[in-house]
């Protein structure tokens, strides 16, 4: 949709989105977990690549998925939300929990997150608005660039792209609403558990070097992001969002090309999205086809009223200080966080013991450490950390229990960053219900 | 200008109701809920935030999709959700 200076876009006859009748194929129950088989390549930045020996395994099928009790749930999401989640199949993908398929939003199955790089196939898929262009559609795609703040517009095609210098970023592409259904008391919206996020490896030009395809004047304040998806009514807001100059140009912040080294699967944003290392997905603009470098700040439904936060009440190092106002800021840089993939709630395991295993991210600084707990928070020891490969990648983390005696266990896990925060004890209750990194609490029974 | 919309948005919601699988409980409302919400996206999201909105809290969300979203139905049609919203899918206030 073009971005344009009134919020609502250009205003016209409603459009009725043709391309969504069998573009998306909801599937009846699935009981069979969807296995991460595909490794991927997993590479650090600039190119270096390591090989990549997680993610080869099979996920280990607990009972309780094969009796289809919906293990692969939160027991702690709504009512509503575990009736109407359901393992959905999109073309080229795995199995995904489905949340909704107009717009579709589909979460990746917990037992994935053991490895710092989630397959394509397995990752999450995210949209507000549920008019999205077909790969026939994003086949015509072309990237404009203009606004107040360009020294001249341009227009550029996938090879106008790929002929820029081309980085390989790991990173975490979480969206801010991921664990909102765990929210205490619950709050509207997309009811999220914890797979609204993937790690994956992210390759293209930097979007510094996109900008100055157009060049970027001295009063440029922000950069205004805009996708070739858009609303079902012309009377809908579209989804448009905006990052500050010195994030826009920071070193990390891609527009990518590749996932895993290979083209974006449709619904993560094929042919090319914005990748924003640290911040949550709402920046990662899907199917970019518009930007505007401005000297003014977007004003927008999607910037100025949702993915607020209240101010202050989580850690910001690079302040969005254009957007912020007295009582809140957009929400911007992830808190640290972990999740344990391996066992799921309501596992039961042997008393020779068994290896917790999952992920930890937190904003750029890298994880420092993580501690498991196998008695609900009261005593933590230290878990062994996988590979580093970079620091806004996923740290995969491993913690064998030893022998255990049978009876209850309450498992979790609680990760630090390189910058010291640690994941909070006591949830940050906010309206949206963003950044909860209150430790898990998974029951399992040793016997 | 608006009747068009409303035009196209019964449109879209006839073509919306022929694919959505979800159910929603019955209720005299049901036809406006389902034409109007289903119009944009799917009743799952109905179902997906029950049961622990209030009524006045499906009243904002309602006035949301109206007012933020621009969903092209009147203060009637809007009562009307609520209305159903509260019976089926929310929970009774706390006194």
């Amino acid at each position: 949709m073009p971005l344009t200076n009134d919020p609502r876009g250009p205003r016209g006859l409603p459009k009725v989105n043709p391309a969504m009748r069998g573009c998306i194929a909801s599937a009846g129950p699935v009981t069979v977990p969807g296995t991460n088989e595909n490794t991927g390549l997993m590479t650090v930045m600039l190119r270096r690549s390591i090989l990549s020996g997680a993610g080869a395994s099979a996920l280990a099928a607990s009972a309780a998925h094969a009796a289809g009790t919906k293990a692969w749930l939160s027991p702690n999401l709504p009512d509503g939300t575990r009736d109407i989640a359901s393992m959905g199949s999109l073309p080229g993908k795995h199995p995904l929990i489905q949340l909704s398929d107009r717009p579709p939003n589909y979460e990746t199955q917990i037992g994935v997150f053991r490895t710092a790089v989630t397959a394509n196939e397995d990752f999450f898929v995210r949209y507000h608005l549920a008019d999205i262009p077909t790969m026939a559609d994003l086949g015509k795609w072309s990237l404009t660039i203009g606004g107040d703040a360009a020294e001249k517009p341009v227009t550029l095609k996938l090879a106008d792209l790929k002929a820029l210098p081309r980085v390989e970023i790991a990173a975490v592409c979480q969206c801010s609403g991921n664990r909102r259904g765990l929210s205490d008391p619950h709050v509207a919206g997309v009811e999220w558990g914890y797979g609204a996020m993937g790690g994956a490896v992210w390759g293209g030009p930097r979007l510094r070097d996109v900008l100055a395809k157009a060049g970027v004047k001295a009063g440029a304040l922000e950069v205004w992001l805009d996708g070739a998806d858009g609303p079902v009514l012309t009377t809908t807001p579209d989804f448009q969002k905006s990052l500050p100059m010195d994030k826009a140009l920071a070193d990390e912040t891609i527009i990518a090309l590749t996932m895993n080294g290979k083209p974006l699967p449709h619904m993560n944003g094929y042919p090319a999205r914005v990748v924003v290392p640290g911040w949550t997905a709402t920046y990662w603009m899907k199917h970019i086809s518009n930007i505007q470098i401005s000297s003014k700040p977007l004003e927008n439904f999607w910037i100025k009223t949702a993915y607020r936060v209240p101010a202050n009440m989580f850690p910001v190092e690079h302040p969005f200080a254009s957007q912020n106002n007295a009582t809140a800021w957009p929400i911007t840089e992830m808190v640290v966080n972990s999740l344990i993939a391996d066992p799921i709630a309501g596992a039961r395991q042997k008393t020779h013991g068994f290896t917790v295993e999952g992920v930890a991210w937190d904003r750029g600084h890298g994880i420092k450490q993580v501690e498991i707990s196998l008695d609900g928070g009261t005593s933590w020891r230290p878990a062994t950390l996988g590979k580093d490969i970079g620091p806004f990648a996923f740290r995969t983390f491993s913690f064998h229990t030893g022998k255990l005696a049978a009876g209850d266990y309450v498992i979790s896990s609680r990760a630090t960053n390189n910058a010291g925060e640690t994941q909070v004890e006591k949830l940050k209750f906010n309206p949206a219900g963003y950044h909860n990194n209150v430790p898990q609490r998974v029951a399992v029974t040793v016997a | 200008m608006f009747r068009i919309i409303l035009f196209a948005t019964l449109l879209a919601a006839s073509q919306a109701r022929a694919e959505d699988t979800v159910a929603l409980k019955p209720g005299p409302e049901l036809d406006t809920v389902t034409s109007t919400c289903g119009a944009c996206h799917s009743l799952a999201y109905i179902r997906m935030n029950s049961t622990f909105l209030s009524p006045d809290g499906w009243k904002a969300e309602v006035t949301k999709m109206q007012k933020a979203f621009g969903g092209p139905f009147d203060d009637e049609t809007a009562a009307s959700i609520v209305k159903y919203l509260a019976a089926n899918y929310a929970v009774t206030p706390k006194p």
